[in-house]
């Protein structure tokens, strides 16, 4: 079955450079750094990645972040509540703007 | 406990076949390179140095049937050393001057003769190291005192537990392994081992519980030592973090998840030559339960014995250790899961 994503080009996200090699660089060291130990640990980091991950849906994120979690020791129950905040802020994002349609609904209405 | 499940020599599995298995190891080379052709590529050799721990395996006899068990243990397997090849082994230990013995199995407690040869062996003021699985100790009353026993031999022990809760580890090691890993941490803990200052020293062996590759192992033994202290006041002194090679049952699960080819992909690019000089290959030297001599534990199961010049497996009874060293490692793809990442080694991993 064709789909848009395929697994085998998460192994190669390098290849980006061929069109910019100036910003891919740059980018790839960026990445480096930022999830190197630091004030956060790396393990740390990972588990954020997880819950980012899911935030933006991103599969070949998802696919890596889930592997290096469990690689850096988290358990299942862990990773599964990170999920639940990036879902907790992803839910509450959209509920929050319900305050805006109230103030709306006020405004239009005859009180 | 439940009952394990069969060996995959019980069940007559096709991979039970050590020439299967390398039959499969041979074949991937079309998806990664050669072992031996990565190592000549990063200018590297790989050739044993003077042995200096003697691992000892004393059979294939289990009261666990784990599913990433590069052994194939199991209490279905009649494979255990007899006395007598114990004593080669001590007489190979008397005119060698070695004094570091690392004892593993299958169970090794379960060899009628270990006991035995754990006081042989501190009588000639070896270092032991026991590979102890943890439910032996609470398998049967035979075995309760088995803590007090390696204390009197100040024996070092080496257990299994590839993660601090039991859904992870019950996985791999079969239903109820966890709880009763817990209990007998508890009683190793009672006898002073993994406590401060009793010169008791307990080692947890850390393996991923599937396809992946072990983190670092500071890391993973700082969060071990945090949650088995918290949840069951349990402590210890390292963790070893090893990789899964790709032999045996590990193997077995591989092919049956469809996961081979993208493991070994994993394994060839975490591939670091740092961890070469640093293989336990070079210094340790494996002996079967039949008194064969092998590089490693991993090509024991794989039955690539040490041989002489023209080809002829040496035997520990007809060997000295000057005869070995020098000798260049037996190779197969198998290798490429000691040299991944941070590599890996029956005393974890050996690079930063």
């Amino acid at each position: 079955m064709k789909t848009y994503y395929n697994p085998d080009d998460l192994a190669r996200f390098s290849e980006i450079s061929q069109y910019d090699k100036e910003l891919a660089d740059k980018f790839f060291k960026w990445y480096q750094e930022v999830f190197a130990e630091g004030a956060l640990s790396a393990r740390e980091k990972s588990l954020i990645a997880l819950a980012v991950a899911h935030a933006l849906q991103c599969p070949y994120c998802i696919h890596a972040y889930t592997e290096d979690a469990l690689a850096k020791g988290y358990s299942e129950e862990q990773m599964m509540e990170a999920v639940h905040v990036a879902a907790a802020i992803r839910g509450g994002a959209s509920l929050v703007h319900a305050t805006q349609m109230m103030n709306r609904i006020n405004q239009l209405s005859i009180s | 406990m439940p009952t394990p499940m069969a060996t995959l020599a019980r069940q007559q599995h096709p991979l039970a076949s050590t020439e299967v298995q390398l039959k499969y190891l041979d074949e991937v080379t079309g998806v990664v390179p050669p072992f031996a052709h990565q190592l000549q590529s990063a200018g590297l050799d790989l050739k044993a140095l003077a042995p200096e721990i003697l691992q000892i395996n004393v059979g294939k006899l289990c009261n666990q049937t784990c599913r990433h068990c590069h052994v194939d243990a199991g209490p279905d397997r009649r494979e255990v050393m007899s006395r007598e090849t114990m004593e080669q082994c001590l007489r190979f230990l008397d005119r060698s001057g070695m004094r570091i013995v690392d004892i593993t199995g299958g169970a090794p407690e379960m060899n009628p003769h270990y006991r035995w040869l754990v006081t042989e062996c501190h009588s000639r003021n070896c270092r032991v190291m026991t590979r102890c699985n943890l439910t032996i100790i609470v398998a049967a009353p035979r075995f309760r005192d088995l803590p007090e026993f390696f204390a009197k031999h100040q024996v070092e022990v080496i257990c299994s537990l590839p993660f601090y809760e039991a859904s992870r580890t019950d996985r791999q090691r079969g239903a109820g392994v966890f709880d009763a890993s817990i209990e007998a941490l508890k009683v190793l803990n009672q006898q002073g081992y993994g406590q401060p200052n009793t010169g008791l020293l307990l080692h947890l062996v850390y393996n991923p519980v599937g396809a992946f590759l072990s983190g670092p192992q500071h890391v993973l033994e700082q969060q071990f030592k945090k949650e088995l202290h918290q949840r069951f006041g349990i402590v210890f002194n390292n963790l070893y973090v090893i990789n899964n090679l790709p032999i045996s049952r590990f193997l077995a699960f591989l092919l049956q998840s469809g996961q081979f080819e993208e493991y070994m992909k994993k394994l060839v690019a975490a591939f670091n030559p740092a961890t070469v000089p640093a293989l336990m290959c070079r210094t340790t030297l494996s002996v079967g339960w039949d008194g064969y001599l092998y590089d490693c534990d991993f090509n024991q199961m794989l039955d690539l014995k040490i041989t002489n010049s023209n080809g002829t497996p040496i035997h520990i009874s007809d060997v000295t250790p000057e005869q070995l060293e020098g000798r260049a490692i037996r190779l197969s793809q198998h290798c490429y899961g000691c040299t991944a990442g941070a590599g890996s080694s029956c005393g974890g991993q050996l690079v930063q």
